[in-house]
């Protein structure tokens, strides 16, 4: 593979060799491995940052579990964890709220923003595009030093008397607006402000130099339409995170001011205790506009880079090439315009006027065309794949599937008249917990394990491998399926104990079920734990082309390098999906190889109307079927 | 080898100044954010409108943060014609210009209190104009901080690649900063 950049090699290299690297002279373990400027280590940063992050925000899920599961038991070992927290074994009511909260803003933040875009986003734009490194290096490394604080914030709000933010992940004014509210609104709410603040910064200085990167530093050849799709959902998500978290920080910034300066912009008639606030004429309305505009979006930012990974691993492994690539591109475009006229349907029983309902249910239900191009597109190619079911294929396969039983629902939430039923319902938690919890977390690991080599130049293990996936894709329908049916049912989510209400308790018994599901879910990630951190250092070693695929960044030397590849950047002349190609040798062909080089497999619209290239193609074809005749 | 692309990309310069533009969208995005808050929250009712007089420092503050503009663009003309002395002149009086901005804006505060229009009124429309200019002062400060990074590669003996790359994205920013004021002061004064 790649004989064009292997020749050059060992010339180059000591052309390498002779520059420096780069320009840095020294290598200490503070600029190697701390505050790294390489698009490589901070990737690396930004992933094990994230499961760190995974991690404690599905502990949370359990402890939250536990209560919903056994709301009258006593575990005097939860005392012993969480103390005050957890009086007599039980766990406090507004600590359990400050645990939805947490879990929520950690997944949807920290896990599937910064863990997933921050992850492959650094590592693979550069290496497909074929750049040296981002845009602007320290910028990135400050990115993942914005993050890396945002999270120690966030985490710190549990050892403070108080507790963390408790108001939902949405943060509603009044609740988070008065610090008198509620134990969590004190000092928890104010860290968790500078958390996302923090976090957002780190986002928006991420993204920019991704956009930047992928508008002008793609190799020679790499045309827009030669990007790989992960390249695409990177790009776009980026874009979309660059129009909407600056509206976060609009709303956040009047929110601090309401919290500590006494302004009323989302505070009026409010009474504690008695007292008559003097805060007059807010809209709390106000905010959920403000806050939506950016959360939709935000759903798309946590799903897009999952799509894309899926597109390449299903891809790859299906040794078949994308289909529709051209559709792929445009629905992903197509997602990213609709994500931003669509905020409302979270609004729908604010006493929103119904015919403003009305346009946002019908933005909201278009977004099932692009959702469904992709879905097909998906199961084209697999279909009649010649299907290599590598841990990462099932993943990326289970994100399909989770996909689909997911977005299913939307349709039924999307619906303003439906949703006067529905909403604050666990239909609502089945629904986003299947669509964007489980499948882009299901696209992330897809992601982890494709490009474990690439990332520590080791082999993951494959049974290992295939065990976490089973465990978890059955626990995942096991927890999130039966909400549905609680949720039609009229169950309310974030209650602390439903099922004390006489026409709820029947749902004890599925809530114990959930729970099991749960904790088995939580146990299987240790299988997943343990082969990550056991091939890091153990693992087999890896060849350069592990999984036979046909983009930029396994052309790259197994061993990192600063620059990612000796002497020149490899030139690309196809597309990234030339595998199976009828006609050549072997079922994939790289972007680097040129089409010379493959006569026997070129097709005529593979030269885009290049006459000149066409007229060879030809002269060939002639010359080798008079060569067959003879 | 003939040739090094990896000594070309290092000191390509455009993903930089790219970099500047994303970052002047994503803070267009911050106060169209703020300004359709605005809007959501002042349509609502009468009482919620902004009924109060913009000040006149608000003004001469237009007047000042326009003069820096071409001040800024003068100097920037000086420094491709090589005349470093005149572009350390146009980049001095930009920044009293941009200073004596800020001290306008904050004149218009002491206005606006002396009508009795506090930043915690009961009419958020209100407090919305503090917020507008807060920030908008932030990015003025921003945008300083650009130009003596450019006043100090002046003095410095640097390539002057760097130099003008310096000037440039000082005033893109500055240009930016400047339009955008002129934005949300037409923005209130419609409002008002």
């Amino acid at each position: 593979m790649a004989t064009l950049t292997l020749n050059d090699t060992h010339t180059a290299h000591h052309d390498h060799a002779a520059h420096g690297d780069h320009g840095h002279h020294k290598e200490t373990f503070l600029n190697k491995y701390v505050f790294s400027q390489d698009h490589k280590m901070i990737a690396k940063q930004f992933l094990i940052t994230g499961i760190f992050m995974g991690v404690v925000a599905m502990t949370l899920s359990i402890l939250f579990r536990i209560q919903l599961a056994y709301p009258d038991e006593s575990f005097p070992l939860l005392e012993m964890l969480l103390g005050k927290f957890a009086p007599e074994g039980r766990l406090d009511p507004n600590f359990y709220l400050s645990l939805v909260t947490i879990h929520g803003t950690i997944m949807v933040f920290f896990v599937l923003t910064a863990g997933l875009s921050g992850t492959f986003s650094n590592l693979l734009i550069p290496l497909q595009l074929g750049a040296r490194d981002m845009a602007s290096p320290f910028m990135n490394m400050l990115s993942y030093w914005f993050f890396a604080t945002a999270s120690v914030i966030m985490l710190a709000t549990f050892f403070i008397e108080t507790g963390p933010a408790s108001s939902g992940w949405t943060i509603y004014p009044p609740l988070s607006a008065l610090p008198k509210a509620m134990p969590g609104s004190g000092l928890g709410m104010t860290m968790w402000l500078i958390s996302m603040v923090l976090f957002v910064a780190s986002s928006l200085m991420g993204g920019i130099n991704y956009v930047s990167t992928v508008l002008n530093m793609r190799t020679k050849g790499m045309d827009l339409w030669k990007m790989p799709l992960t390249i695409w959902a990177f790009f776009l998500t980026a874009i979309v995170g660059i129009l909407s978290f600056p509206v976060l920080v609009a709303a956040v910034v009047l929110l601090i001011f309401d919290r500590s300066f006494g302004t009323s912009f989302y505070l009026s008639d409010i009474y504690i205790a008695g007292q008559a606030l003097p805060n007059e004429g807010g809209s709390p309305v106000l905010w959920q506009h403000l806050f939506w505009f950016l959360g939709h979006p935000e759903v798309y930012i946590v799903l897009m880079p999952a799509l894309g990974i899926t597109s390449e691993v299903i891809a790859t492994n299906a040794r078949k090439p994308i289909f529709g690539y051209h559709a792929m591109v445009y629905s992903l475009i197509g997602i990213t315009i609709l994500s931003f006229i669509v905020w409302g349907h979270h609004m729908f029983v604010t006493g929103m006027n119904p015919f403003l309902g009305g346009v946002f249910m019908i933005t909201t239900l278009v977004i099932a065309v692009p959702s469904a191009v992709k879905t097909f597109n998906y199961l084209a190619t697999l279909w009649r794949g010649n299907i290599r079911f590598t841990p990462a294929m099932l993943f990326a396969i289970g994100l399909v599937s989770f996909f689909i039983s997911g977005g299913l629902t939307g349709i039924f939430l999307g619906n303003a008249a439906l949703d006067i039923n529905l909403h604050d319902t666990y239909f609502v938690v089945a629904h986003f917990h299947l669509v964007m919890g489980s499948a882009a977390i299901f696209g992330m690991l897809s992601g982890i394990y494709h490009w474990f080599p690439k990332m520590f130049g080791k082999m993951m293990d494959a049974k290992l491998g295939y065990l976490h996936f089973w465990l978890t894709f059955i626990s995942a329908y096991l927890v999130f399926f039966p909400m549905h049916f609680m949720g039609l049912d009229g169950v309310p989510r974030r209650y602390y104990a439903f099922t004390e209400f006489e026409s709820m308790s029947e749902w004890l018994s599925v809530n114990k079920f959930i729970t099991w599901s749960a904790i088995l879910g939580a146990v299987a990630q240790v299988a997943f734990l343990y082969n990550f951190v056991y091939s890091i250092f153990w693992g087999k070693k890896t060849v350069q082309n592990p999984w036979e695929s046909t983009t930029l960044e396994w052309t790259a030397p197994v061993e990192h390098l600063h620059g990612n590849w000796p002497g020149e950047i490899p030139t690309v002349y196809r597309w990234p999906y030339d595998y199976s190609k009828p006609g050549a040798d072997v079922d994939f062909i790289p972007q680097t190889t040129p089409l010379s080089e493959t006569m026997s497999s070129n097709l005529p619209h593979d030269f885009e109307g290049n006459e000149e290239s066409e007229r060879i193609q030809l002269d060939w074809e002639k010359e080798n079927k008079k060569e067959l005749v003879k | 080898m003939p040739t090094y692309p990896q000594e070309t990309d290092r000191y390509s310069l455009q993903p930089k100044k790219f970099i500047v533009w994303l970052f002047m969208i994503s803070s267009f995005i911050f106060f169209a954010g703020l300004t359709s808050g605005f809007i959501v929250y002042s349509g609502d009712s009468l009482a919620k409108q902004l009924n109060v007089k913009m000040p006149n420092a608000f003004i001469y503050s237009t007047i000042l943060v326009v003069a820096s503009s071409i001040s800024l663009q003068w100097a920037y003309i000086q420094t491709k014609r090589s005349n470093f002395a005149k572009q350390r002149l146009g980049l001095w009086l930009t920044i009293a210009l941009g200073v004596a901005f800020t001290c306008s804006q904050l004149y218009g505060w002491v206005v606006l209190t002396g009508l009795g229009a506090f930043f915690t009124s009961s009419n958020a429309s209100i407090s919305f104009v503090y917020v507008f200019t807060l920030f908008h002062i932030l990015h003025i400060v921003a945008g300083l901080i650009l130009i003596i990074g450019a006043v100090i590669s002046s003095y410095k003996a640097v390539p002057n690649v760097l130099n003008i790359f310096r000037m440039e994205i000082s005033i893109v920013f500055w240009h930016f900063v400047d339009i955008l004021w002129i934005y949300l002061y037409v923005f209130l004064l419609l409002n008002q």
